[in-house]
C-alpha cells in the first residue's frame, strides 16, 4: 500500500437525506491505490447508500468527491463508470439465458457500421476473462455456471482498461471456502495492478484475511476508520453494534425477574436447514428476551421461526402449552402473538391503504372476514394508538406511505399492539425512530410488560438490548451459542460472546 | 380576487377526484350524442317496456359491467382474469346442452352459474395454490374455454345449439314492470357484491394482499384463500353475463359470443381509476367505466359513422379518460395554462 500517495478516490463531507431519515452524515472515506479497504455496518448503516453515491446512482446532498485528486461530479452510473469506477452488487446482475460474451458486453457492445461486431465483443470478453485467469466457454449461457464462476464474470464485467476503484458489495455472500479463497486471488491480483478496491461483506474472518483498512458506519455517521492490523475483533465488534446509551432509557431500571407467570412459549430444538440451526428458547409471562447477534447471525429468522413466518423442519414449538403443528402467521396471531418486521416497507406495511386500515388489519385479520369492525370502532382504536404511540399525522385515513419513516415504523407496532397480544416479536423496533420517540416506545413496552405481556426483541443495537432485556440469546452464523440472564446481561458480556471463537 | 383562487382551488381539488374525469367523459359523450341524434333522450314505452337510446345504452352495458365487477375484485388482488368471455362460451354451452336434455329450467339457471364459479375455482387453483402467474394462469382457460364449449355442444349431435327458455330469456331480454329484467340483475350483483366488499372485511383484505402480499400474510391474512375468492366472484360474475348472453340470442355459439369482453371488462376497472398493480377496489366506477364504453360504442352506430370506426374512435376517448386521470398529464395542461396567463 502506497499511504503516501494521493488517495484514488477521496470523498469527504458526505451528507445525504431522504424524506424523514438522514442516511448520511458528514462521512469521510479515502482509498489509496492498491488498497482494499473493508466499509463495514449493520443494516441501515448508510453502506449501500455511500456506494450508491460514489458510483454515481445516487446524487449527494452535500460533500466532495475527488478522484486521483481531481474534484468530480457524478450525475449517472455511466458516468462513474467513464471516470473508472465500477461497481458488482450482490446479486449477480448476469441475464442466465445469455451466453458470457453475451453478458459480458451487455452494456457496451463494440459496433461496426452501427451493427454489433460479434467478432470484437468476444475477444473483449476474452480479453476480459484472461486478466482474472478465467478459462471458459464463452458461447455457453452463464446460467449453466456456478454461482462463483458468474461472480468472477460479473467482476471481469466490471474490469475496464481504465478501472480505478472497484466496488464489491457482498461477493462473498453465496460462495463456500474454497470459491472464496479463488475470489481473494482474483482481488490480490487486482490490488497489485494499482486498483482500489472497496469490500462490503459481513463476515468478520473474510475482513481480517483480505483488507487492508476498515471504515464502520453507524446510523449513517462514520464511526472510524483504521488499519486492520490495529483494529482487534473485539473493537470492531464495539464499533458496529455498541452505542452511547441514551439518557431516557438509563433512566429504565431493571424489574425483578421473580414474580413471571407461565411460560407463553417453549421452543425445542426448533430449526430450520440451511438458515438457522436448532435452538432452545422459552419466555415467559411478563418477559423480556432480547436476541443479539451481528447481521446475518439469524436474528430475524429466530424471530420468525417463532411466529410461523418461516417453516421449521426440525424441533417442537409449544405456545400456552399447546404443541403448535403447521405454524403460519394466521396461527400465530389467533395464539395471541403479534410480530413487528424489520424491513417496514416490504414486510409491514400496505402503502396504499390509510393509516386506519393499516392499524386495524391484524386485529381484523385475527376477527375473521365475517365479523368487521365498524368504522366508528376502527376510528376508536386507530385514534387511541395515534395518541398513544404519538404518530404525527393529521388525517387517519391517508395513505400510510405519505408518513415519515419514523411514524411508518409506530404504524407497525402499533397494527401488532391493537391485537391484543401476550407475546409481542420486535424485529429492529426502533430502527429509523427518533431518540424522543425511541423512549416513548420502550417506556410504553415496558408498561404493557408489567400487565403481563411476554416480548422477544430482536435488535442491531446491543445497548438497547441490555436496556429492555431480562435474558439474551446470543447468536453467530446462524446458530445460538449461549444464553445469559440478569446481571450477565452486559454489552461487554455479549461481545465478548460474539467474538470469541 | 379571493374567490377566485379559492375557485381554482377547488377546481384542482375537485380535478383529484377520481370519479371527476369518468363522470365527465360519460357526462359529454351523452351531451354530444343529444347533438347528433336529436331523439337521444327520449324515451317510450313499447310493449310494456322503457325504449330509447339512454336505456340502450344501460341495456347493453349490463353484461360487461357485470363481468367489469368481477374483474375489478381480481385485478384488486393484483391480478387478473383473461379467461372471462371463454367462461361465457362454456356457460352457453352447458345452458343449450341441458336445455337439449330437457332440465328443468330453474335448475339449469344454477347449472350455468355453477359452471362460472368451477371455472373460478379452476383459475383460483393455478393462481393461489400453484402460484402461477395470473395472466398466464387465466390464459390457459381463455384459449381452451371456446373449444371446450365446442366440444360441450358435441354432447347431443352439436346440429342445432338454439333453445327457447321463458325463464332463462326473461331474465336476459324481458322485462319486470317497465325497467329490463338485466338492469334488475346487474343492480342486484352489484349490491350484492358492495356489501360482500365493503360490508364484510373481505374488501379490505383484498386490497391489502393486492397491496403487499408478504405485509398482509405476517398480519395475519389468509392472503391464499383472499386471492382465490376473488377468482371465484370473477367466474361467478362471469357466469351470469353468460345466461344474459346466451339467452339474448337463444343459442350456445362459443366461437363468437362474449368476444374480447376480458378486454372491455379490464378497460372498465381502468378508466374507474382501478390500477393493474392492485390495491384498489372501485365498483361503483367500474360501472361507469362500463357504462362509458358502452355509451362511446352506441354513438359511433347512431352518428351514422361506418361501425369500422368503432374500436379507433373508442381507443382515442379511452386514451383521453386516461390521460384525464393522471396526474402528470393534468400538471403538463395546467402548467400550459399558466404560461399563456403569464
Amino acid at each position: 500500500m502506497e499511504d503516501t500517495s494521493i488517495p484514488r478516490i477521496e470523498m469527504s463531507g458526505i451528507t445525504k437525506l431522504f424524506p424523514g431519515v438522514k442516511a448520511l452524515q458528514n462521512v469521510d472515506l479515502c482509498i489509496y491505490p492498491g488498497e482494499v479497504h473493508a466499509l463495514l455496518g449493520e443494516n441501515g448503516a448508510g453502506k449501500s447508500t455511500l456506494i450508491k453515491i460514489m458510483t454515481g446512482a445516487l446524487p449527494t446532498d452535500e460533500g466532495k468527491i475527488r478522484l486521483d485528486g481531481q474534484a468530480i461530479v457524478l450525475n449517472s452510473t455511466v458516468d462513474a463508470q467513464k471516470l473508472g469506477i465500477s461497481t458488482v452488487y450482490q446479486e449477480v446482475n448476469l441475464i442466465p439465458a445469455m451466453s458470457v460474451a453475451k453478458n459480458m458486453t451487455l452494456q457496451r457492445q463494440p459496433t461496426r457500421f452501427g451493427l454489433i461486431n460479434w467478432a470484437a465483443a468476444r475477444n473483449l470478453a476474452r480479453k476480459r476473462l484472461k486478466q482474472l485467469s478465467l478459462d471458459i466457454d464463452l458461447e455457453r449461457p452463464v446460467g449453466s455456471y456456478s454461482i462463483a464462476i458468474q461472480q468472477l464474470v460479473a467482476i471481469a464485467r466490471a474490469l475496464e482498461d481504465n478501472t480505478k476503484v472497484l466496488v464489491l458489495d457482498e461477493p462473498t455472500a453465496s460462495l463456500d471456502a474454497g470459491e472464496t479463497n479463488a475470489l481473494f486471488e482474483v482481488i490480490r491480483d487486482l490490488k497489485s495492478r494499482g486498483i482500489a478496491i472497496v469490500f462490503i461483506t459481513h463476515f468478520l474472518d473474510q475482513v481480517y484475511e483480505i483488507s487492508d483498512r476498515i471504515t464502520v458506519l453507524r446510523n449513517g455517521q462514520l464511526v472510524g476508520t483504521s488499519m486492520a492490523k490495529d483494529l482487534p475483533r473485539l473493537d470492531l465488534i464495539k464499533q458496529m453494534i455498541g452505542r452511547e446509551l441514551e439518557q431516557a432509557e438509563g433512566q429504565l431500571t431493571k424489574r425483578s425477574t421473580d414474580n413471571l407467570g407461565e411460560p407463553v412459549i417453549v421452543a425445542k430444538g426448533l430449526g430450520c436447514k440451511r438458515v438457522i440451526e436448532p435452538f432452545d428458547l422459552n419466555i415467559r409471562a411478563g418477559e423480556v428476551v432480547g436476541l443479539a447477534g451481528l447481521l446475518g447471525s439469524g436474528r430475524t429468522e429466530t424471530a420468525k421461526l417463532i411466529f410461523g413466518a418461516l417453516p421449521s423442519d426440525s424441533g417442537t414449538l409449544t405456545m400456552n402449552g399447546e404443541v403448535v403443528t403447521n405454524n403460519s402467521p394466521r396461527q400465530s396471531l389467533g395464539r395471541d402473538i403479534a410480530f413487528c418486521p424489520e424491513d417496514r416497507k416490504e414486510e409491514g406495511l400496505v402503502g396504499e391503504l390509510s393509516i386506519r386500515e393499516n392499524i386495524i388489519l391484524s386485529l381484523q385479520a385475527k376477527n375473521g372476514w365475517l365479523k368487521q369492525l365498524s368504522y366508528d370502532e376502527q376510528e376508536r382504536l386507530a385514534d387511541e394508538m395515534i395518541k398513544a404511540l404519538a404518530i404525527a399525522t393529521p388525517d387517519m385515513d391517508k395513505p400510510v406511505n405519505q408518513l415519515s419513516g419514523g411514524n411508518q415504523q409506530k404504524v407497525v407496532l402499533a397494527r401488532a399492539l391493537v391485537s391484543d397480544p401476550k407475546l409481542l416479536i420486535l424485529d429492529e423496533p426502533t430502527r429509523g425512530i427518533d431518540v424522543g420517540a425511541h423512549a416513548e416506545i420502550v417506556m410504553l413496552i415496558r408498561r404493557l410488560c408489567s400487565q403481563g405481556m411476554a416480548l422477544l426483541v430482536a435488535s442491531s443495537e446491543l445497548d438497547e438490548i441490555v436496556a429492555v432485556s431480562d435474558r439474551v440469546a446470543v447468536l453467530r452464523d446462524h446458530k445460538q451459542i449461549g444464553e445469559i440472564a440478569g446481571d450477565e446481561v452486559t454489552r461487554e458480556k455479549i461481545i465478548g460472546m460474539i467474538a470469541s471463537g | 380576487m379571493s374567490t377566485d383562487i379559492t375557485l381554482s382551488t377547488r377546481l384542482r381539488a375537485l380535478a383529484g377526484y377520481r370519479a371527476t374525469w369518468p363522470l365527465l367523459a360519460l357526462a359529454a359523450i351523452f351531451i354530444v350524442d343529444g347533438f347528433i341524434s336529436p331523439g337521444f333522450y327520449d324515451i317510450r314505452i313499447v310493449e310494456g317496456r322503457l325504449f330509447g337510446s339512454v336505456i340502450d345504452i344501460f341495456y347493453r352495458a349490463m353484461p360487461t359491467a357485470i363481468v367489469a365487477l368481477g374483474m375489478a375484485v381480481v385485478i384488486g388482488t393484483k391480478g387478473i382474469d383473461l379467461s372471462v368471455g371463454s367462461v361465457v362460451a362454456i356457460c352457453g354451452a352447458v345452458i343449450a346442452w341441458r336445455i337439449h336434455e330437457g332440465d328443468s329450467h330453474f335448475v339449469i339457471l344454477f347449472l350455468a352459474l355453477g359452471t362460472g364459479l368451477l371455472c373460478g375455482l379452476w383459475n383460483g387453483f393455478l393462481v393461489a395454490v400453484l402460484n402461477i402467474q395470473p395472466i398466464i394462469a387465466t390464459l390457459i382457460l381463455m384459449v381452451s374455454g371456446r373449444g371446450i364449449g365446442l366440444l360441450v355442444n358435441q354432447f347431443y349431435g352439436g346440429t342445432d345449439p338454439s333453445f327457447e327458455s321463458a325463464l332463462l330469456q326473461g331474465l336476459s331480454v324481458g322485462h319486470i314492470w317497465l325497467i329490463p329484467t338485466r338492469l334488475i340483475v346487474g343492480v342486484g350483483v352489484f349490491i350484492a357484491l358492495w356489501f360482500l366488499i365493503r360490508r364484510t372485511a373481505l374488501g379490505l383484505f383484498i386490497e391489502a394482499v393486492g397491496g403487499n402480499t408478504s405485509a398482509a400474510n405476517l398480519a395475519g391474512v389468509n392472503a391464499r384463500l383472499i386471492i382465490f375468492s376473488a377468482y371465484l366472484i370473477a367466474g361467478l360474475c362471469a357466469g351470469i353475463a353468460g345466461v344474459i348472453l346466451t339467452a339474448d340470442t337463444h343459442t350456445s355459439d362459443p366461437v363468437s359470443v362474449a368476444l374480447y369482453i376480458e378486454l372491455d371488462a379490464i378497460l372498465a376497472v381502468v378508466i374507474g381509476g382501478g390500477s393493474l398493480a392492485g390495491g384498489r377496489i372501485y365498483l361503483g366506477m367500474t360501472v361507469i367505466g362500463a357504462l362509458i364504453i358502452q355509451a362511446l360504442t352506441t354513438s359511433i352506430l347512431i352518428s351514422g359513422l361506418p361501425p369500422e370506426y368503432n374500436l379507433v374512435v373508442k381507443a382515442v376517448v379511452v386514451l383521453f379518460v386516461l390521460l384525464l386521470q393522471s396526474q402528470n398529464a393534468r400538471n403538463a395542461v395546467w402548467g400550459l395554462f399558466s404560461w399563456r396567463k403569464s
